[in-house]
């Protein structure tokens, strides 16, 4: 199952070589040998599992398979809410909360025939870069495993790297699919702000917050996006533009294509290695027939700082609701407002707690305007340097992470852990659809991430280049070593 | 520098009831992050409007019917404690 990609699947199961049934129940042994290993996974769901693998065989043998996901084995990060399945979003709070819906992407995956293997780990409410700050236990990097997959989305990251799911879904935040994507040696994206519904989604940071796919290259990227993509009744924040068909639009290459080099992305604190890698990376494209150019986004240093406003603030409000009242954990007190400190002092782990702290302070009285009101001032200057980039060029190239993936427990510092992300935000932040793509290997073999950042809603143009670019390289063959 | 009192204030409106290690903890963090946070005072943002989402939205509205919803038995599944069709909390309204 290793290195083995969603497309190659369907083909197999289309001519008969391979069926789902057997496929997924491949996964699931890899789940059961390996996953005590890595730790991708929270919940398992076997049966369900098994029993749409037997539905998705039968269409195969009918000749009608549902789509050119029929039979795919993935997983969802945890943070989706699926009927009847357990959905904890990594914390305590959540621990036995079962949903009594599916999240519109989950309803789209299962009517494209989609076998969904599991619930995969995650920092707690996708806050966090390294997978550590689940209340559950930690997830390891399958490349190495006294390294982190990255986060927040790391244990999507690590079951598509370590052959545990052919693909799967995260979401990005502030980089929570990209980064863990670029540690992880696998590909990664952030569609456009409101090209994914995300109704059913558990909200962290409402303005931020991205349903974003995991593959193990960009074909199987583009169907994953495909089939989620799409305005959605029930998402007033959907937005209502036709989907293009991803897949086909692959093709044509980046000739003529001009690609910005953004000179903030290249500065301080960026590992050698990586710089090396992504400069090489953009030779293959010029190579390929891109023009490149440098240009400047120079607010990209106030990006950590602009985010670490916004998103606590929202996830302050939004995490208002777990108040011991309509689901997850109660502890008893003497009234409510007794009750709900005590069930959320209990039921929050200590980054969340942080960071609803943080953001209850930036929209307090007297303190709104100097933080949240400045933030999303600054937002609009980030927004503005990046319309001004792209009226010279059609995607800007960088790193995805100023370094590579990080011991369990390096980075225990608050803050160190937020500059992770320093790459990742600014396409948060704008909602500009951005794609992680592996571009080589330190020396140590970590994985190294090529971050490309296109158009607003012009995924096809990113995912091309991005595919033009994975052909003419060698790394999607290189794949880790579970045992 | 944010106070103690800042802090235990903050915890207050957000509901958490931390304990004093915890509201000390959190103070020395809370000071770190805000000062870094703090670099952005510096930035002129003087006539810049404010960019509250990431696509531009109107709002959106559809016809006040009537639809399909979840069940009550559905919605009440997950309540820590239910008395027929309601959440029971605990007394709010003296005797």
């Amino acid at each position: 199952m290793l290195g083995t990609t969603i497309h190659e699947l369907t083909t197999a199961f289309a001519r008969g070589e391979r069926s789902p049934v057997a496929t997924a129940e491949a996964y699931l042994a890899r789940i059961e040998a390996l996953d005590a290993k890595v730790g991708a996974y929270l919940t398992v769901m076997r049966d369900e599992a098994l029993a749409a693998a037997r539905d998705a065989e039968a269409r195969y043998r009918a000749g009608r398979p549902l789509g050119p996901l029929d039979g795919a084995p993935i997983a969802l990060k945890d943070v989706f809410c699926t009927r009847g399945v357990r959905t904890t979003c990594g914390s305590r709070i959540l621990e036995r909360f079962v949903p009594p819906y599916d999240a519109t992407m989950v309803t789209r995956l299962r009517t494209a025939g989609a076998i969904l293997l599991g619930k995969t780990n995650m920092d707690e409410f996708a806050m966090g870069s390294s997978t550590e700050h689940s209340a559950f236990h930690v997830t390891r990097n399958p490349w190495d495993l006294g390294r982190v997959p990255g986060g927040s989305s790391g244990g999507s990251a690590a079951a598509v790297a370590g052959g545990l799911a052919a693909g799967a879904f995260g979401t990005d935040t502030g980089g929570s699919v990209r980064q863990p994507a670029a540690f992880c040696g696998v590909v990664g994206l952030k569609p456009t702000y409101g090209r994914v519904s995300r109704y059913g989604l558990i909200a962290f940071a409402s303005s931020l917050d991205h349903v974003a796919p995991f593959a193990l290259d960009v074909v199987d990227t583009a169907r994953l996006l495909g089939a989620v993509a799409g305005h959605d009744p029930l998402d007033a924040t959907s937005v209502s533009v036709p989907v293009p068909d991803y897949e086909a639009e692959l093709a044509g290459g980046v000739k003529g294509l001009r690609i910005g080099v953004p000179d903030e992305y290249f500065g301080t604190g960026l590992d050698p290695e990586i710089e090396r890698a992504v400069r090489a990376a953009i030779d293959v494209l010029r190579d390929l027939g891109a023009t490149i150019e440098r240009v400047s986004l120079p607010t990209t240093e106030h990006g950590v700082a602009t985010y670490y406003i916004v998103a606590p603030a929202e996830a302050s409000s939004n995490l208002a609701r777990y108040d011991g009242v309509k689901y997850g954990l109660r502890v008893p007190g003497k009234d409510l407002i007794d009750m709900a400190g005590r069930t959320r002092a209990a039921g929050f782990g200590a980054e969340v707690k942080r960071r609803i702290m943080l953001g209850t302070y930036a929209l307090s009285a007297g303190y709104h305007d100097a933080y949240y009101g400045q933030a999303q001032k600054v937002r609009t200057l980030v927004r503005r340097e990046f319309e001004a980039a792209f009226a010279r060029v059609d995607l800007l190239a960088a790193p995805t992470t100023p370094g590579v993936a990080f011991p369990h427990g390096a980075k225990a510092d608050p803050l160190a852990m937020y500059m992770n992300d320093v790459y990742t935000i600014p396409a948060s932040m704008t909602g500009l659809p951005a794609v992680s793509v592996p571009c080589g290997f330190s020396a140590a073999g970590l994985p190294i991430g090529l971050q490309l950042i296109g158009r607003a809603l012009d995924e096809v143009t990113l995912l091309r280049a991005a595919h033009a670019y994975e052909q003419a390289t060698p790394w999607r063959r290189r794949r880790p070593d579970l045992g | 520098m944010i106070s103690r009192e800042d802090v235990e204030h903050v915890a207050r409106l957000a509901r958490l009831a931390l304990d004093g290690a915890e509201l000390e903890r959190m103070r020395e963090q809370l000071d770190g992050i805000l000062a870094y946070i703090d670099t952005l005072r510096g930035l002129d943002t003087a006539g810049v409007e404010p960019t509250s989402h990431a696509v531009p939205l109107v709002n959106v509205m559809r016809e006040d019917e009537r639809r399909p919803c979840l069940s009550q038995d559905d919605a009440l599944a997950n309540a820590p404690d239910r008395h027929d069709a309601f959440f029971r909390v605990p007394r709010i309204i003296e005797d």
